[in-house]
């Protein structure tokens, strides 16, 4: 059962079993509710493939929290999962409630929605600790360059020089979400753009499979206010100046496949979870894992105006926040009170202390 | 009707005598040189001795080197609040001494430090010149220790000045030196040096005040409240604290976190049973708080009016989404520099109705180091009753100041972790369950954790229905906020209630909370032995008033609100949700200085209003 209004159960119709995932679910107990964002937006391609990556890893949903801040990104964790827990916090607030929630039970995996406005300005605070604790999260930014749900206002992942609808120009340098991530801690960093959905689902794939902070800077644009001429953030011009990595391409655990690539070409990496990912090298030679290397190719693709896409980043053996605090197994949530409150001899042991 | 006078202190001890038991001292030295330890010795020695003693610290916002104060008062009745006069002034800081001496009272005593040549400025006071320099030089070959040693020799000239068995000094330094053989020897001879020196040279004065063995602190304790309120944590089930550095409220997430370490690490796997986040602000503090209790924990936070301004937004949240949050909120003077050191009630307003539309909260109003320690308890199974934030309006006074207090009780209730979902209440309420739907007629609704076999939700802020479906219907809006002030009428039924001491036929009443109780308690006796005023006394233990507060108006002509803030905010909430027709009856004694409160200044606040 869940509050959100459901779609009607259809009723069991005769004829081919339906298509399951490895828990037995069809895709449909992925979805949320209906959504409400404009016809064409880039956030609606986002959550479609949040949906399809949960089906098809066999996410199970009563696992998971989703979170988001204000803005119209921070509207879609409505529209996916709906046998999850959701939390539409306050503006750029997401990651500490998110810390909270994940504190308080973590064998929960957390999904935050977030957008360009709400962690690149009025977040950029909590954005930043968040990076630097490694907490286990995939935080998505749904990135329009603008503030949607105020109409239009640039928003500090605005490209130098684009201009709004009725022309102004922005003149200040954008911030690079995945470089700052990368420079403050987080262990899986990637950067896609909405309309490409098999790269986007894949990397959606591989961050369910890592145990840290995955960061995704989703290039998503807003078809009501910034995907005009002039603006670097339109579908056109992102479809332009996208320059992506290489095929990205993820085999889960539970499946048994084998991906052939010549020797040199390819760079395979075994998630935490144990499943692979395959990224395969652009012309020049990118190791994912340095991190030097990662802010390098950040810097010389933005110089060029290009937005490079795929995993940036990844870093497999740094210990997340929460197997830093080495709290008990169980969730904090649901320990039983004689394992929270100390017997009677420990207050008398206090007191005695104190005379 | 015209009151006598009641506005001056009595006069210091009359010649050829001596006062037991009841006097204040007042160390003055610059903050950073080591005078804390000193002063906790003498503090305590005079408690082993079984005189009530109450030790509070006037510090600068300031590493090294700025002025401070300790007073220390002992009481042979008790009375715990700051004496407004100080009767034995150690001068240890050329800076203040000047103004500290003059700031007596005639008949009163000076240890100073020699060279201050404290006795070309008074003539009409008892003073003690010790050249603090020579002596230390005497006992302490190492120059480097000097500054820290020279202390405790003036806690030895008061030892023998007040009569303190130097036996007693020496326990109280290895309690507050614990095992350190080498440090216990070096200080115990500046105590005995300090000792010896005021024997050899002040034999011929009068030495008007002294320590006698009493027993009224036996099996009492010293704490001060932020330790309070840590042990209240760590014994209400706390897993989860997130917090920021502020005056004066960093004392208490500190004792927490000691305390957790030693005492909520499994058996079994040595593993914590909580998790401490030291948090990038307040924002992000009460966001962790709230994000946790979301998900089931009993999560904290502590912070200072700063913190409470910047948490506003969250507070409102936890109001709206209806999300369990426990703050406390140790009270200081205002924003920014300059007193951010100094006590105050200042926040009460602001916190009440903290945060934009129209937002109630549940405020504690701890009085006394047990209660510092019992609401702490209160305020998680509030928070969680009540689905809510609630603060605990602690403040400076007794969060950082040393009290003598009963020892704490056990809590005996289990937790009470409020209207949460099992699959057994599932079934019993099968569709009638909405997350914010009011089934019980108490304004408080049902939620769901995540991670249970029950039926997962959307929490918004003030958007969503019954159902917590999103809505900007009208209706929905007004239906969910009438249920949140019915919600608040139950919580008066819930939150500790007022204590009253109704004295029968005084037609004069008080009201006071939070640490203006002391001063208070002491007051009532000035007026009723100095003035012939009677009254009646009301302690409040929390916000929202329940309704015994307005019979407490009603069954007196006037009735005085006490409180340590200039804008009389408490009595602004009365005004707000009191009876009008009694609004008449309510006046204000008012306390600002950043000092803690003291009686005789609310005595003389009351004498005078009563004689206009």
């Amino acid at each position: 059962m869940s509050t959100e209004t459901p779609a009607p159960a259809p009723a069991p119709a005769p004829g081919p079993a339906k298509k399951t995932n490895r828990l037995g679910l069809e895709l449909s107990t992925y979805r949320g509710s209906k959504t409400t964002l404009c016809a064409g937006c880039g956030h609606n391609a986002i959550t479609e493939r949040i949906i399809d990556a949960c089906y098809e890893m066999g996410v199970d949903a009563k696992k998971v929290f989703k979170l988001s801040g204000i803005g119209c990104s921070s509207k879609s964790p409505a529209y996916f999962l709906n046998a999850s827990h959701g939390f539409n916090s306050v503006h750029g607030r997401m990651p500490s409630v998110a810390t909270g929630a994940m504190l308080a039970n973590k064998t929960m995996m957390a999904i935050g929605v977030s957008g360009d406005g709400d962690t690149g300005a009025i977040g950029i605070g909590q954005f930043v600790h968040l990076m630097r604790r490694n907490l286990p999260i995939i935080y998505i930014i749904e990135d329009n360059g603008c503030y949607g749900l105020t109409k239009g206002q640039f928003s500090p992942t605005a490209g130098m020089g684009t201009k709004t609808k009725n022309g102004v120009v922005n003149d200040l340098p954008p911030i690079d979400t995945c470089a700052l991530a990368i420079e403050l801690g987080a262990t899986f960093v990637a950067r896609s753009f909405s309309g490409d959905k098999k790269q986007l689902l894949s990397i959606l794939k591989a961050a369910i499979s890592h145990r840290g902070t995955c960061m995704i800077d989703v290039i998503s644009p807003c078809v009501t206010f910034n995907d005009h001429e002039g603006s670097t953030k339109s579908y056109a011009y992102v479809k332009e100046h996208d320059e992506a990595l290489g095929e990205v391409t993820f085999v889960p655990f539970f499946e048994d496949i084998t991906v052939e690539y010549e020797p040199g070409t390819t760079t395979e990496v075994k998630m935490h979870d144990g499943s692979h990912l395959y990224l395969k090298k652009i012309a020049e030679d990118y190791d994912p894992t340095d991190k030097l290397a990662a802010a390098r190719l950040l810097h010389e693709t933005s110089r060029r105006g290009e937005f490079a896409t795929g995993v940036i980043y990844l870093e497999l053996d740094k210990d997340d926040f929460l197997t830093t605090l080495n709290m008990v197994d169980q969730p904090l949530a649901f320990l039983p009170s004689e394992k929270v409150r100390p017997p009677r001899a420990v207050l008398e042991e206090l007191m005695d202390g104190l005379r | 009707m015209s009151l006598p006078l009641a506005t001056a202190e009595p006069a210091g001890a009359p010649p050829d005598s001596h006062v037991v038991n009841d006097f204040s001292i007042s160390v003055a030295t610059v903050n950073g040189s080591g005078s804390q330890t000193a002063n906790m010795i003498l503090l305590r020695a005079m408690f082993q001795m079984g005189v009530p003693v109450s030790g509070k610290n006037m510090f600068p916002s300031n590493i090294a080197g700025l002025p401070t104060w300790y007073t220390i008062r002992a009481n042979h009745k008790g009375y715990m609040a700051r004496k407004k006069q100080i009767d034995f002034l150690v001068a240890m800081n050329a800076e203040t001494a000047r103004e500290d001496v003059l700031a007596l009272d005639p008949g009163r005593a000076v240890v100073y430090d020699a060279p201050l040549k404290l006795n070309e400025l008074r003539d009409d006071l008892i003073l003690y010149p010790v050249p603090f320099d020579r002596i230390v030089a005497e006992v302490c070959p190492d120059a480097k220790l000097r500054r820290l040693v020279r202390n405790m020799i003036y806690d030895g000239v008061l030892a023998h000045l007040l009569s303190i068995d130097l036996g007693e000094m020496e326990k109280a330094l290895s309690t507050q030196m614990g095992r350190k053989p080498k440090a216990m020897t070096l200080n115990m001879s500046a105590i005995e040096a300090g000792a010896k020196y005021a024997a050899e040279h002040f034999p011929e004065l009068r030495h008007p005040y002294r320590i006698q063995r009493l027993n009224k602190t036996d099996g009492q304790i010293l704490v001060d409240g932020n330790a309070a309120a840590a042990m209240g944590c760590l014994f209400a089930g706390c897993t989860v604290v997130a917090w920021y550095p502020i005056t004066p409220s960093s004392s208490l997430p500190e004792s927490l976190i000691g305390y957790m370490r030693k005492y909520r690490m499994d058996k079994e796997t040595g593993q914590a049973t909580f998790a401490v986040v030291q948090a990038e602000d307040e924002i992000a503090a009460l966001g962790m708080v709230i994000g946790a209790s979301w998900a089931g924990a009993r999560a904290m936070t502590s912070t200072s009016g700063p913190g409470i301004s910047l948490m506003s937004e969250f507070a409102g949240l936890a109001y709206y989404a209806e999300v369990p949050a426990v703050v406390f909120d140790i009270q200081r003077i205002g924003p920014s520099t300059g007193l951010p050191t100094r006590t105050a009630q200042g926040d009460i307003l602001s916190t009440a109705v903290n945060s934009h539309g129209d937002t109630k909260h549940v405020l504690l109003l701890p009085s006394s180091m047990a209660e510092c320690f019992d609401m702490a308890g209160d305020a998680f199974d509030l928070a969680e009753r009540l689905q809510t934030i609630v603060y605990v309006m602690s403040d400076l006074d007794l969060g950082m100041n040393t009290w003598m207090s009963e020892p704490f009780t056990y809590p005996a209730k289990p937790f009470d972790r409020g209207k949460v979902l099992d699959e057994a209440k599932v079934r019993e309420l099968g569709v009638t369950w909405g997350r914010y739907k009011d089934l019980d007629d108490d304004g408080i609704p049902w939620r769901s954790l995540p991670d249970t076999n029950t039926p997962p939700f959307f929490t918004r802020g003030s958007g969503h229905n019954s159902q917590a479906q999103y809505s900007e219907r009208s209706d929905d809006y007004v239906t969910n906020l009438d249920r949140l002030a019915k919600k608040f009428e139950t919580a008066k039924g819930l939150v500790p209630q007022p204590v009253e001491d109704a004295v029968a036929g005084a037609t004069v009443g008080i009201i006071a909370y939070g640490s203006s109780h002391w001063a208070v308690t002491e007051s009532r006796d000035q007026l009723r032995d100095e003035a012939s005023l009677e009254t009646s006394y009301l302690r409040l233990r929390a916000y929202p008033v329940p309704k015994s507060v307005e019979d407490f108006v009603r069954r007196h002509d006037r009735v005085y609100v006490v409180e340590q803030n200039r804008d009389a905010q408490m009595l602004s909430l009365f005004r707000m949700d009191l009876d009008p027709a009694l609004q008449s009856r309510l006046r204000s004694v008012l306390h600002y200085s950043g000092l803690p409160l003291d009686a005789r200044s609310v005595t003389q606040s009351i004498v005078a209003q009563e004689n206009q």
